[in-house]
């Protein structure tokens, strides 16, 4: 316990709610709202201590099983911040928003991203989905409005006509797909967390985010797995 | 396990009821119930800065307010809640401005005048008969009593208990003179009930 206070103030609690309010945050925007918090509510404000503030909030979650946690956008390697609930075992922070016919939908969504090569589905093959679901059938028209519900919410992004994980979809559930997609998921070889999207080595399969993939090569001349040495056949991002 | 359960359904904007509580959360405890709530709502304040309130003494149904002072608009809300919100302060000020009641004729003639219109599609908020006469009331933010005696049925508009704790009368009055460049006490009977 360091020095300065444990104690939950009145900033903690109102950046807690915005995060809250907020489902996913970005990292500078997280910074502008820990200054905002302090100055609202007259706390001691020191810059590089986000990560203090934020662990003290999460030593009062704790007990609760929620936790504010730090992941990466797979787009643009940025930091981004999610309450989660760690004492979930399945999808049940979306339980409450949705039906059962659209949350099987989301969750037969989510195994062909997971299952994908490259971490994306394409519109044609979920709508091709809808019409098989178990509960009931849905129709394209309804299909689509629930998907793009779905990247409103934030649970998916679109990209092309193609839809991946949103950001604060891995963040909040990347506990349940590791351990419910154990032989799928893959793991980033660098920074050892979930990677939907990822580049592979061809000769010995490990994988690496593509902003992770960016960052590590940049200061090499010569692009060769981390592993196997082999040299790496994709394009650098 | 009763925290998070208040959490997710106060983010629907729903008010709890006591016995959604018993049954879904509480179960076997329930001779522990006034403590295991009293818990959590400590937990509540203490952790996310946020009060259960009652609502209905009768239905014994709460929502969670924010308690920090000056509390933007905190709520657990998608973009299109903004735009939901914007609309709801406009119309929770026309009924305070008319003296905190006004009938459905003149809310939505109001309303018209703002190129809001029932019966329409609006390209924002859809269906704004619904939201206005529906949404907003379920989650008390709104309160629509038939006027007896009349016919064909009139209604009177009010202020919800919702609309009571997230704002209070001195917001809106200032919103009201911020829109129109004016000073609050201009309007001096609202003035003196804002300030009462």
């Amino acid at each position: 316990d360091t020095a300065m206070a444990a104690q939950m103030t009145d900033a903690h609690r109102r950046f807690l709610q915005v995060l809250m309010s907020k489902g996913i945050t970005e990292g500078s925007e997280a910074r502008r709202l820990h200054h905002h918090c302090c100055e609202t509510d007259k706390v001691y404000y020191a810059h590089d201590k986000l990560d203090d503030f934020i662990s003290t909030i999460n030593r009062h979650l704790q007990p609760l099983f929620m936790q504010i946690r730090k992941g990466m956008s797979e787009e643009d390697g940025r930091a981004h911040y999610a309450v989660v609930n760690l004492a979930e075992t399945e999808v049940t922070k979306m339980a409450s928003d949705y039906t059962e016919i659209e949350l099987e939908l989301f969750r037969k969504t989510m195994d062909l991203i997971i299952l994908s090569e490259n971490g994306f589905a394409s519109s044609t093959d979920i709508l091709n989905l809808a019409d098989k679901l178990k509960t009931k059938k849905m129709k394209k028209k309804e299909a689509e409005q629930v998907l793009k519900v779905f990247v409103e919410d934030k649970w998916l992004s679109e990209k092309n006509g193609e839809y991946t994980l949103h950001t604060r979809c891995i963040i909040e559930m990347e506990q349940y797909i590791l351990s419910n997609y154990q032989d799928v998921a893959r793991k980033c070889n660098i920074c050892r967390s979930l990677a939907v999207q990822s580049q592979v080595c061809e000769s010995c399969g490990i994988g690496m985010h593509l902003p992770c993939v960016r960052k590590y090569f940049k200061a090499q001349t010569e692009p060769r797995c981390p592993k196997c040495n082999e040299f790496w056949s994709c394009d650098i991002p | 396990e009763l925290v998070q359960f208040l959490l997710v359904k106060d983010q629907k904007k729903i008010p709890i009821k006591r016995k959604d509580m018993l049954k879904n959360v509480i179960r076997e405890y329930r001779d522990a119930y006034m403590e295991i709530v009293s818990q959590a709502g400590r937990i509540l304040q203490e952790t996310f800065g946020l009060r259960m309130v009652e609502i209905d003494p009768k239905l014994h149904s709460y929502i969670l307010i924010s308690s920090l002072p000056c509390a933007e608009a905190n709520h657990p809300c998608r973009a299109k809640e903004k735009e939901k919100m914007g609309l709801l302060i406009v119309i929770l000020s026309f009924i305070f401005m008319k003296g905190n009641a006004v009938k459905d004729s003149a809310l939505w003639e109001f309303l018209r005048w703002l190129r809001v219109h029932p019966g329409e599609q609006h390209e924002i908020f859809g269906d704004v008969q619904k939201l206005v006469t529906e949404e907003f009331v379920r989650q008390k933010y709104l309160k629509i009593t038939p006027i007896p005696l009349t016919d064909p049925p009139q209604f009177s508009y009010q202020w919800g208990p919702r609309a009571a704790q997230e704002t209070s009368k001195e917001d809106i009055l200032n919103f009201v003179a911020k829109v129109q460049g004016k000073n609050p006490k201009f309007w001096t009977s609202q003035h003196n009930e804002a300030t009462a």
